[in-house]
């Protein structure tokens, strides 16, 4: 409620007469539903904010063990950023069209996005095999251990992001574009945008500084 | 990562412990005799209350009103009366502790065995912050904000429900600690390498770790919704700077829920990797970092004080304009000095541990930001006693609570001015002078505060006040009480003994814990005489009962409408001129409309929140244990019944015209035979 608007209200009634104490009318307050969720995020973000403080004080921290540039696959995650990034242009077309109502194209392209999400999930979860197959776990010394707190702690998040999505593909494909399903599905393409954004700063800070000698 | 998980949980393909983990019959206490009476009490105590509420066929009623309710009101008493049974759980903690120490001197080693004892001061601390102050803040903000500002709810009525299970969640881990197995021996904020795997390998670090990411769900959730609701819900007219003063100091302590809380989420979370998965985060080999702990968990510590002080100090704006017949004191001025706690308590953590070394310079501006903060705070209780000057003051209980944090309040933070100086601190630092400190600051300003909402409000919670003798009582026994428990420890303090012993050598120092002994035994007297309150005033309730809905002639919304508020809260919603709303429409002569009602939108009542809480509290069990089993299936269970939920569309309903109409008319013939 913005001041203006409560003037508006207090001089509405000076100009007819007495002052009103109450509505007569049912009054409705916007949903909150979005803000809620934006702070949810913000929360999130505090989280990841942690890993990526607690990688700042231990990425170096190698314990004999090898560093970034020994172990990271830039070509990998080259393709594994691609994966995420592409699948939030795809999240991008499915809300356009959720815009205009047309559920069926929506779905395809929330299938595409959600496929984009595994393959990125896929190629991770290789990424992090492959590591540990070399005898470079996460417990293998603090550099190791924050590498995939902060990578993995993401990867659960697109995880249940897929969950998620695919709640709502089922969900919308049942009970079509209402409001609550439309609302639900801008709360999940804010979630989705969200991790690209994390993913930005892991891929910046972690893997390219992290190759750098 | 995952591989060691699975590794672990397959290394003996033994289904017996892949079922039982590591809980075994060893672990009951049936060797401790003070713990194995303790449970015996316990169990019987809870067989009598189950007898009673089966005898009295209450089943049905207590699922359908209370624990499936998703009415702002029902689900704050909840929190509430959670919060002072686990007051008595941390205060029976108290006075062990301080009946050990006033008696193990030289030869005689008291009752409670090291082990035990370290036990004893960790589920006290963290009984005391998470289990008892952090509900009784939520119920009171959660019962009487939605009241305050004029609204029918909170914004997501559902995940209110839900985030008091999840506390509730949590709280049954804590408790079940006492019985099974055993809790952390590391002080309420686990600290490793002492809480790691290496020092504590058993279930106690594993308990605290749970029951607080647990109920930390449920702490972080409702901080979102009820910022939300404040932010969105608000009664026409009312701007940010017509909020009650109450409704400000909430505001801003859910900012500090929202922004502190998921940095002890991630701690903990480390702490558990290092602990189930076996990474270096806070171990001492390998490149880990221990201190790394103590600055993170103080990142969300230090806000945590806020989070519990500001409704405090709102609680008190309230009471001291009402009980002096004025509007508060510079209110503009109270907004802002709010707001500048809410911002510096962000910028003092390193405080809590100056010793660590971080050399001259942080040091000192972590030390002169803390000094700052005793600006605003200042500010504020200048405020009150302005408000209180010139104003016909009742000297009523919540007045009382009032005036007693004035003092207390005072002395407490000027030890705490003192302790901010750094080199104060080095000589001070984990000693008795700053249990006392924090105790000055929490029992004087948090708890008085909390007790003064809950004698303030509950006449509007249940349509009858409390009883003043006995609240009085209950008053000058906490008051006393505290100064005879807390100001030994600054002296104590002085002289060098350090916090968290369980034995001394020195029998000069004897005296000053056997003050401190009885001054714990006046407290207990203290929540005696609140338990005969509640009692007492049950038994009296006709003589207690508010009719009119506003027994202290207040001034804001919530003493608009009845005593206990109808499910809706107001039948029209009130629109909004002045900070004291109240206080306005009945000098403008304002008449409560008797016709015209319609039909009122309210949530539906659901029975997710106690399912996904009991789930999460096996859940956090099964990873206590390391029953691997129990521990997929829970899961799996709390997944599916968290998007089941989502697949229930039909989430609200109207309350007829008739039925506001019926329910408005019977107010109405109650105060036309009570005027």
């Amino acid at each position: 409620m913005s001041d203006t608007h409560a003037h508006a209200i207090a001089s509405d009634a000076h100009a007819s007469g007495p002052l009103q104490f109450h509505l007569t009318h049912e009054h409705h307050s916007e949903n909150g539903t979005l803000l809620g969720f934006w702070m949810y995020l913000m929360s999130d973000c505090l989280i990841f904010a942690c890993l990526f403080a607690v990688y700042g004080v231990l990425g170096r921290s190698y314990a004999g063990g090898p560093s970034g540039a020994d172990v990271f696959e830039l070509p990998l995650v080259a393709l594994n950023t691609s994966m995420l990034l592409l699948s939030s242009i795809t999240y991008g077309f499915g809300i356009l069209e959720m815009q205009r109502n047309r559920l069926r194209p929506m779905l395809v392209w929330l299938g595409i996005t959600g496929l984009f999400g595994l393959a990125f999930l896929s190629l991770e979860m290789y990424e992090f095999l492959h590591l540990i197959h070399e005898g470079n776990g996460p417990q293998r010394s603090a550099f190791l251990s924050s590498f995939f707190t902060l990578v993995g702690t993401h990867g659960l998040h697109v995880t249940f992001g897929i969950v998620w999505l695919i709640t709502l593909m089922v969900q919308t494909g049942k009970l079509g574009l209402t409001t609550e399903n439309k609302r639900r599905l801008m709360c999940l393409s804010m979630f989705w945008h969200f991790l690209d954004v994390v993913w930005i700063g892991v891929f910046t800070f972690v893997y390219l500084m992290g190759v750098l000698k | 990562m995952f591989q060691v998980l699975v590794q672990k949980m397959f290394d003996h393909l033994d289904p017996v412990k892949l079922i039982f983990g590591r809980l075994t019959w060893e672990a009951l206490p049936l060797h401790v005799p003070i713990v194995l009476g303790t449970m015996i009490a316990v169990m019987l105590g809870g067989l009598a209350l189950v007898a009673v509420i089966t005898y009295n066929r209450l089943w049905g009623y207590l699922w359908h009103e209370w624990f499936t309710s998703i009415d702002h009101k029902k689900i704050g008493i909840m929190y509430i009366v959670l919060g002072l049974v686990m007051l008595l759980r941390g205060f029976s903690d108290a006075i062990m502790m301080r009946a050990q120490q006033a008696m193990s001197f030289g030869a005689n080693n008291g009752f409670l065995p090291p082990e035990h004892y370290d036990q004893v001061f960790t589920a006290h601390g963290v009984i005391m912050i998470f289990f008892v102050a952090m509900p009784l803040i939520t119920g009171i903000m959660n019962f009487v904000i939605p009241l305050q500002i004029g609204a029918r709810d909170v914004a997501f009525p559902f995940l209110n429900n839900f985030s008091f299970w999840m506390t509730a969640a949590g709280t049954v881990l804590v408790m079940l600690s006492l019985f099974v197995g055993e809790f952390a021996r590391t002080g309420w904020l686990a600290y490793p390498p002492l809480s790691g795997i290496a020092a504590s390998p058993d279930v106690g670090v594993d308990y605290y770790i749970w029951s607080l990411q647990i109920a930390g769900v449920g702490t972080l959730l409702s901080g979102i919704n009820l910022l939300v609701t404040i932010i969105k819900m608000r009664a026409p007219g009312m701007s940010l700077m017509k909020m009650p003063m109450f409704v400000w100091t909430a505001l801003c302590t859910n900012v500090l829920i929202v922004a502190a809380f998921p940095v002890l989420t991630a701690v903990l979370a480390l702490l558990s990797l290092d602990r189930y998965v076996g990474t270096n985060f806070f171990t001492t080999t390998l490149g880990g970092n221990a201190m790394m702990y103590v600055n993170l968990i103080w990142i969300w510590g230090h806000p945590e004080v806020y989070i519990l002080i500001l409704p405090a100090f709102g609680i008190f704006s309230e009471v001291t304009s009402t009980f002096s017949r004025k509007r508060l004191f510079g209110y503009t001025s109270m907004v802002y000095a709010t707001i500048v706690i809410t911002v510096l308590a962000y910028l003092v953590w390193l405080h809590h541990f100056f010793t660590m070394g971080s050399g001259a310079s942080v040091n000192s501006f972590f030390g002169i930001t803390t000094m700052i903060i005793s600006i605003p705070t200042g500010a504020k209780i200048f405020n009150w006693l302005f408000t209180m000057y010139r104003g016909r003051i009742t000297f009523s209980v919540p007045m009382l609570w009032t005036i007693g944090f004035m003092v207390t309040f005072t002395i407490g933070g000027m030890t705490g001015v003192l302790l901010a100086v750094p080199p104060a601190d080095f000589v001070l630092h984990n000693s008795l002078f700053l249990i006392a400190h924090f105790h000055n600051v929490i029992i004087g300003g948090v708890l008085f505060g909390l007790f003064a909402g809950i004698n303030y409000w509950f006449p509007k919670a249940f349509g009858f006040k409390l009883d003043e003798f006995w609240g009085k009582c209950s008053f000058w026994f906490w008051i006393t009480g505290f100064y005879f428990a807390f100001m030994p420890l600054y002296v104590l303090g002085l002289m060098g003994v350090t916090r968290r012993l369980s034995h001394f050598d020195d029998p000069s120092l004897q005296i000053w814990f056997e003050i401190a002994a009885f001054g714990a035994f006046l407290v207990l007297l203290g929540i005696v005489s609140m338990l005969i309150q509640f009692y007492v005033s049950f038994r009296r309730r006709e003589q207690l009962r508010d009719v009119t809905g506003d027994p202290w002639d207040g001034r804001t919304l919530e003493w608009a409408t009845s005593s206990p508020p109808p499910s809706y809260n107001f039948a029209f919603t009130p629109l909004v001129h002045e900070v004291d709303a109240w206080w306005q429409m009945k000098h403008a002569g304002y008449k409560r409309p008797t016709e015209g009602f319609i039909a009122i939108h309210m949530p539906k009542n659901t029975a997710a929140g106690i399912f996904l809480g009991g789930l999460s509290a096996l859940f956090g069990f099964a990873m206590i244990w390391h029953m691997w089993a129990l521990m997929i299936v829970s899961f799996v269970a709390l997944l599916a019944v968290a998007i089941g939920h989502t697949f229930n569309y039909k989430r609200d309903f109207h309350i007829p015209a008739d039925e506001v109409v019926r329910t408005e008319a019977a107010r109405t013939t109650l105060l036309a035979n009570h005027v």
